[in-house]
């Protein structure tokens, strides 16, 4: 008989509250997580604040704005995150899709392979920095063992050297990543139906104008997807570097000593907690930071629509 | 336009044969059908013309020179796939055009080729649709332009219609051999559909189980079919086949009837089975007719009006059952008996031991 009572029971609750019930938790955790620290932040960074210190919010206008878009000093952060990013997705998508045509054909063993090219993507990046860190070591790492070089006083110094740093910072992301951006690549050209390359064949299509003109466009949307996830996760990156080099090493520009590989996110990281604790400057470049990625997003997503309607 | 040969070509996979070893020449400018259910090897048969499938052994010749090995983009040949394979991120004027600039051709030229062939499938106002965005027949009036654009020596179709609605079929069967006329190109074309190949061919290649059955005009096949599959197969519905017993000029059919064989036949029949042996008797529905004088007597089974004549299902005995065709004037209650008479010259003869037809004129 309970088996009759229970619906009966139900059916009390309607659809609208039933979707209510689950709705809101989520409306009221999304509010207390995301929207009000967004807010807040905003509102910070218009003002002089430190988190560590009593003394409440003063608002101080665009000032904290100014300062992160006009000093050298974060100017530089920007420059090195550019750097990185343009360099380390091209790389990524170069290595990663050159992989993906290796492995498109199956193979015996490509599966195998296939799983453990994708090893690296699935490891923590402060793993990744903590052992790269002894990789890149000039005295028993094996990277320059593996250059060929066999005396540790004229080994490259990978990450103390400040014009590998950032390199080596590179290297580590490429390893890591360039699986992902295959993984994306092998799914866009697996998608490809091979009675295109059938036709193809027939309307004698040399094997460079099919790659061009078929195998190209038609993996294209994945390829900006795979882009576009890259390029914003440089954007963010610090855990590798923190991992690597930490922001080092550091060089006199001018009259100024500047930190070769300090990311934006580094930066951040470094005026948001104490000792310097300025949350109300660190505020408005994240800020900064959100809306460079809003727009290179943007700009990612109108190449995408473009190339799906053509 | 070329002449192809297929001289002993066969396709195995594994142990069991796709195709099993045929020889077929289609002439210059000819229009070949091949004609037989799925997984009869048809479609095998074409992709190894085309190079699409390599053979396991034999030769094909296009003009007398071995192309057995070459990659199909070096035989001059065009082929339109059953669902229509358009790159789909071109449109219908980058489809076309695709051909022309894979070989290099000067943009001008092509400009005014692509035109050219558009108007005469008359798909201009298309050009610039992609194909996803355009019904099954103009996606397939595409996949036809982007075949014709560069004049290759013959063309392959496989099943070009089969992926089309019924209404779409009618007229693109229409244009295909208008097109076939007027480029006057050597055609061989798959279906599964007799009517298709009975409408289109000039020649009609019977296949089934890996076998050509029989290799011959549309009236051929129709009127004289080699073998029973052949006579079942060919025709809606297929040929009338009933089981009977010869002897002394005469077929005892099921019912107690008894079939008079003309006399023209005693000789082939003789040769073939002897002159007391089984035997199955064909004929067409349209090779009967009702007479109350007639030889076979049975009962009205059911009948189905089909507009311009009515197709009478008559019942010999409870296991046999005859189409027969009638006009549509009379009306013939269930149940009611009806006799009917053959036509002498359209009357064949099965030896039911090799399923193979017999020949008046002795086997050939």
């Amino acid at each position: 008989m309970s088996s009759y009572s229970q619906p009966a029971r139900r059916r009390h609750l309607g659809d609208k509250r039933l979707i209510q019930m689950f709705i809101i938790p989520t409306v009221v955790l999304l509010i207390l997580m995301n929207v009000f620290p967004l807010i807040y932040s905003l509102y910070l960074s218009f003002t002089e604040y430190s988190a560590i210190n009593p003394t409440p919010p003063q608002w101080v206008g665009l000032d904290n704005y100014k300062k992160v878009l006009s000093d050298n000093l974060y100017w530089h952060n920007f420059a090195v995150t550019g750097r990185y990013a343009l360099i380390s997705v091209s790389l990524q998508m170069i290595v990663g899709f050159g992989l993906a045509m290796l492995l498109k054909e199956k193979f015996k063993g490509s599966g195998l392979l296939t799983t453990l090219i994708l090893v690296p993507m699935m490891l923590s990046p402060a793993v990744v920095g903590a052992f790269w860190k002894n990789i890149f070591n000039p005295s028993f790492g094996i990277f320059d063992q593996f250059l060929g070089y066999s005396d540790p006083n004229t080994a490259p110094e990978w990450l103390g050297d400040p014009d590998l740093a950032l390199w080596a910072v590179v290297i580590v992301d490429v390893w890591m990543w360039s699986p992902f951006v295959m993984l994306l690549s092998l799914a866009g050209l697996s998608a490809i139906p091979d009675y295109l390359y059938e036709a193809a064949a027939i309307d004698r299509a040399s094997a460079w104008f099919q790659f061009r003109r078929i195998t190209l466009p038609q993996v294209m949307p994945l390829l900006l997807i795979a882009v576009l996830f890259r390029t914003i996760e440089a954007f963010k990156q610090f855990d590798l570097v923190m991992g690597l080099t930490g922001g080092g090493p550091s060089l006199l520009q001018g009259t100024q000593a500047v930190n070769v590989t300090e990311t934006v996110s580094v930066k951040l990281f470094r005026l948001a907690m104490p000792p310097q604790a300025q949350t109300g400057l660190s505020s408005a470049m994240a800020y900064v930071v959100l809306v460079i990625i809003i727009a290179i997003s943007n700009l990612y997503i109108r190449a995408l629509n473009k190339v799906r309607e053509g | 336009m070329a002449t192809i040969e297929l001289m002993n070509v066969e396709k195995k996979f594994g142990s069991s044969y796709a195709v099993k070893p045929m020889n077929m020449t289609i002439h210059s400018g000819e229009f070949v059908v091949l004609l037989g259910p799925s997984g009869c090897g048809k479609t095998t048969t074409l992709r190894m013309i085309s190079g699409l499938e390599a053979v396991t052994d034999g030769q094909i010749l296009f003009d007398g020179k071995d192309v057995t090995w070459l990659h199909p983009s070096d035989r001059d040949i065009a082929f339109v796939f059953q669902f229509f394979a358009l790159y789909s991120h071109m449109t219908a004027r980058e489809n076309i055009a695709f051909p022309l600039q894979a070989q290099g051709e000067p943009r001008d030229s092509i400009r005014k080729r692509v035109e050219e062939v558009a108007k005469m499938l008359r798909i201009e106002h298309l050009m610039n649709a992609r194909p996803g965005g355009l019904s099954g027949g103009d996606q397939q009036r595409v996949a036809l332009a982007r075949a014709l654009v560069r004049r290759p020596a013959a063309f392959l179709m496989d099943e070009p219609l089969g992926a089309l609605d019924a209404e779409f079929r009618e007229s693109m069967r229409a244009e295909i051999k208008r097109l076939h006329i007027e480029q006057n190109a050597t055609t061989v074309y798959v279906t599964h559909d007799q009517i298709e190949a009975m409408a289109m061919g000039d020649r009609v290649v019977v296949m089934s189980a890996a076998v050509v059955q029989q290799n011959g005009t549309p009236a051929e096949v129709y009127h004289d079919p080699a073998n029973l599959f052949v006579a079942k197969f060919i025709g809606s519905p297929g040929m009338n086949l009933i089981q009977g017993h010869y002897a002394d000029g005469k077929v005892a059919l099921p019912g107690d009837n008894h079939y008079t064989v003309p006399a023209d036949w005693y000789t082939a029949i003789h040769e073939t089975i002897g002159r007391d042996g089984d035997i199955i008797l064909g004929f067409r529905p349209e090779a009967a007719h009702i007479s109350a004088s007639g030889p076979i007597a049975t009962t009205v089974y059911t009948t189905d009006l089909h507009g311009s004549y009515t197709m009478l299902h008559l019942e010999l005995n409870r296991d046999t059952i005859v189409d027969v065709r009638a006009g549509r004037g009379t009306n013939y209650p269930i149940g009611t008996p009806a006799r009917f008479d053959l036509d002498p010259a359209m009357v064949r003869f099965f030896d039911p031991k090799t399923e193979a037809a017999i020949h008046k004129g002795g086997n050939p």
